[in-house]
């Protein structure tokens, strides 16, 4: 069958030494920040981009995604040993993890979750596997009406996952698309936006309004919050492995977390948070057996489904990426980014012309799976040494990671002027409950946005009505409405603020 | 007029000041029309979206009740400062400021300022810390950018490396 000669393709890439390291480094670092409270997987992949440009497109692309999927291993840790999500995807694993850990069940825990992320991951993989070929298929019949009525999708998408006022949210996305149109317009040569400054005529660079929202808003936001009573679990994980009585409860819970996030990956605005989320609400709702632990007091299946569920979301979320070009989110966005910077335009034509780079990142996000259990279960020990390290010393160091990654991707100083402005801004966001991640994605569309309305106008003479009358564009923008709709009604807004408040 | 929420009444400010900054600046290149975009016309539409959207979010801040006030809280303003400070001064002794005649002092030079200005950000500031901090960040950055990366980033001050 087709799929397995692409398999072995993509595993005769991935199965390289040089590409198993980069697998190797990629997930290395994404459970060391997924350990870290306060870096997340954006800030730390636009650190270690510049350190790509030397490699082959396909290396930089698979310690990329690495990072991203390694976080959402690291995250379960924090959660269940300190009561803090390591990672926003996380979140809802702090509810039962941290009250298992308090009752001295940090290990089962913790291979828990671990083995749940694998299981789910592995799936995940092999959905992307699968889904990639039909998927490209219905984007060659996509025209560039399709194309603005689909990124309306997604952008709307992130802004029903976006916590606090919609309002604000899409706020938020509209100014990152004006932003990303600052330079020159590819129609009429005009630069727009630059000020007549040298540096602004290509754009804005997009590692500079990561780092500076993700890297510098946050830090300076976690130094001015005071900081809280942690108990560490450290000392008490023992015996890693579930009980025969657990492994019953969470293998129905691993496969429906597995289920949701995998269909909610692929989603646009999706990811490994709604997933996690989605995944949690739905298991409160299985009915509880015989002598159960209640949910909230430390109920194994309450780590299970929602570990399970991110994980298989990051795998997932790659599909709109790969086959059609779109950026599900705020890390596939820098990964269209980091595809663009190594000369790949994502899109439907990657799998046909580019099959080791598309085949080859597959099946090394399998291996990199496998290599993470390992991280994050023998070697967990390691882990749990770097909670004990205290913020004062880590920030610093992340501080200096973010500035020679600014440095290093253009070389000069201008970069380093616009990411103290953006490190500004983006603390404002913050304090003001303005959330970042739809600026970013909405910044990474703007132009793809800008070019598509032309072209689909310049088609239909100027006829704003080909969006509704081609029926899959018509049929995107119901989605995007309906999405709309859905959120605004009472009874799911009342949810969904709960939602985000159990944080 | 009492504002209910602080947050949304001064970010829907922000955001209708970006709106018309963005608005104006659109005006000043050619517009054109629906079949022949200029290159004013997406900026214009976003501009004028992103107006409105700021004004309704200073309408729901007054209009709308909520119970805390939705305060902004207490500014970081020395983390703000210090972390930022750090990244500047970072930047000019990396790549020197031609317009004062100020050479690059290089990245190892970099990293010493650039962990005791951002320390001093912390709760509890120790000189000594700092400085082993530094000597560590540097050692390894060394190594990994410098010698492993192959990075196109000076290490030592120009008049040293020539």
């Amino acid at each position: 069958m087709d799929l397995f000669s692409n398999l072995a393709l993509g595993f005769g890439v991935a199965l390289t030494p040089g590409n198993l390291l980069y697998a190797f480094i990629g997930c290395f670092f994404g459970t060391l920040i997924g350990v870290l409270p306060g870096i997340g997987p954006v800030a730390t992949i636009a650190m270690l981009l510049p350190a790509t440009f030397a490699l082959p497109p396909v290396s930089a692309l698979i310690m990329l995604a690495g990072i991203y999927y390694g976080a959402q291993y690291g995250g379960s840790t924090t959660s269940i040993l300190v009561n803090l999500p390591g990672e926003a995807s996380s979140v809802v694993t702090c509810i039962d993890g941290y009250q298992m850990a308090r009752q001295g069940r940090a290990g089962p825990a913790l291979a828990t979750a671990a083995l749940g992320s694998f299981f789910a991951g592995s799936v995940g993989v092999l959905m992307l596997a699968a889904f990639a070929r039909p998927l490209t298929v219905l984007a060659s019949k996509f025209g560039p009406a399709e194309y603005f009525s689909l990124m309306v999708l997604g952008l709307i998408g992130a802004v029903v996952l976006a916590s606090g006022s919609l309002l604000k949210a899409i706020a938020m996305v509209v100014l990152g698309l004006l932003l990303g149109i600052v330079g020159t317009d590819v129609n009429s040569g005009v630069p727009r936006f630059s000020f007549g400054i040298p540096e602004l005529i290509d754009g804005i660079g997009f590692v500079v309004i990561a780092m500076g929202i993700f890297g510098y808003g946050e830090i300076i936001s976690n130094l001015g919050q005071s900081e809280g009573e942690r108990e560490v679990f450290t000392s008490r994980v023992h015996h890693l492995f579930p009980t025969r009585q657990d492994l019953k409860a969470i293998t129905p819970a691993v496969l429906r977390g597995t289920a949701m996030g995998s269909v909610l990956g692929v989603l646009p605005g999706g990811g490994a948070l709604l997933g996690a989320f989605a995944a949690y609400a739905f298991e409160k709702k299985v009915p509880l057996k015989p002598a159960e632990i209640p949910f909230g007091q430390g109920n194994i299946r309450g780590v299970a489904s929602p570990e399970s569920a991110n994980n298989a979301g990051a795998q997932t979320s790659f599909i709109p990426l790969l086959t059609l070009g779109i950026p599900p989110n705020a890390v596939m966005a820098l990964m269209v980014g980091a595809m663009i910077i190594h000369n790949i335009q994502p899109g439907p034509q990657v799998m046909a012309r580019n099959p080791e780079l598309f085949w080859g990142l597959i099946a090394s996000m399998w291996i990199g799976n496998l290599m993470l259990v390992i991280l994050n279960l023998p070697l967990i020990g390691i882990w749990i040494k770097l909670l004990k390290v205290p913020y004062d010393f880590l920030f610093p160091a992340i501080v200096l990671f973010c500035a020679i990654g600014v440095f290093a991707t253009n070389n000069n100083t201008f970069d380093v002027w616009m990411v103290a402005i953006f490190g500004f801004i983006g603390y404002v966001f913050i304090k003001l409950g303005c959330e970042p991640a739809p600026l970013l994605l909405g910044f990474i569309l703007g132009p793809m946005m800008e070019e598509n309305l032309r072209r689909a106008l310049l088609l239909s003479l100027g006829d704003w009505s080909t969006f509704v009358t081609r029926p899959l564009s018509a049929g995107l923008l119901a989605a995007a409405i309906l999405l709309l709709c859905i959120v605004l009604l009472p009874a799911v807004k009342t949810k969904r603020e709960a939602a985000f408040t159990e944080e | 007029m009492k504002i209910e929420s602080q947050k949304d009444f001064f970010s829907g400010l922000l955001f209708v000041g970006f709106g018309i900054a963005f608005t104006w600046g659109a005006t000043t290149y050619k517009i054109g029309q629906a079949d022949r975009m200029g290159p004013g016309y997406f900026p214009l539409m976003l501009g004028i979206l992103l107006t409105v959207l700021g004004v309704l979010i200073v309408v729901k801040s007054v209009v709308v009740k909520t119970e805390s006030g939705d305060k902004i809280g207490g500014w970081a303003w020395k983390a703000l400062a210090y972390v930022l400070g750090a990244n500047l001064a970072f930047g000019v002794l990396l790549g020197g400021l031609p317009s004062i005649g100020l050479p690059a002092a290089g990245l190892i030079a970099g990293i010493y300022v650039l962990t005791l200005i951002a320390s001093l950000a912390g709760r509890r500031f120790g000189f000594r810390r700092a400085l082993i901090l530094a000597t560590v960040l540097a050692a390894l950055s060394y190594l990994a950018f410098v010698v492993l990366l192959k990075l196109q980033i000076p290490a030592w001050p120009a008049f040293i490396a020539g």
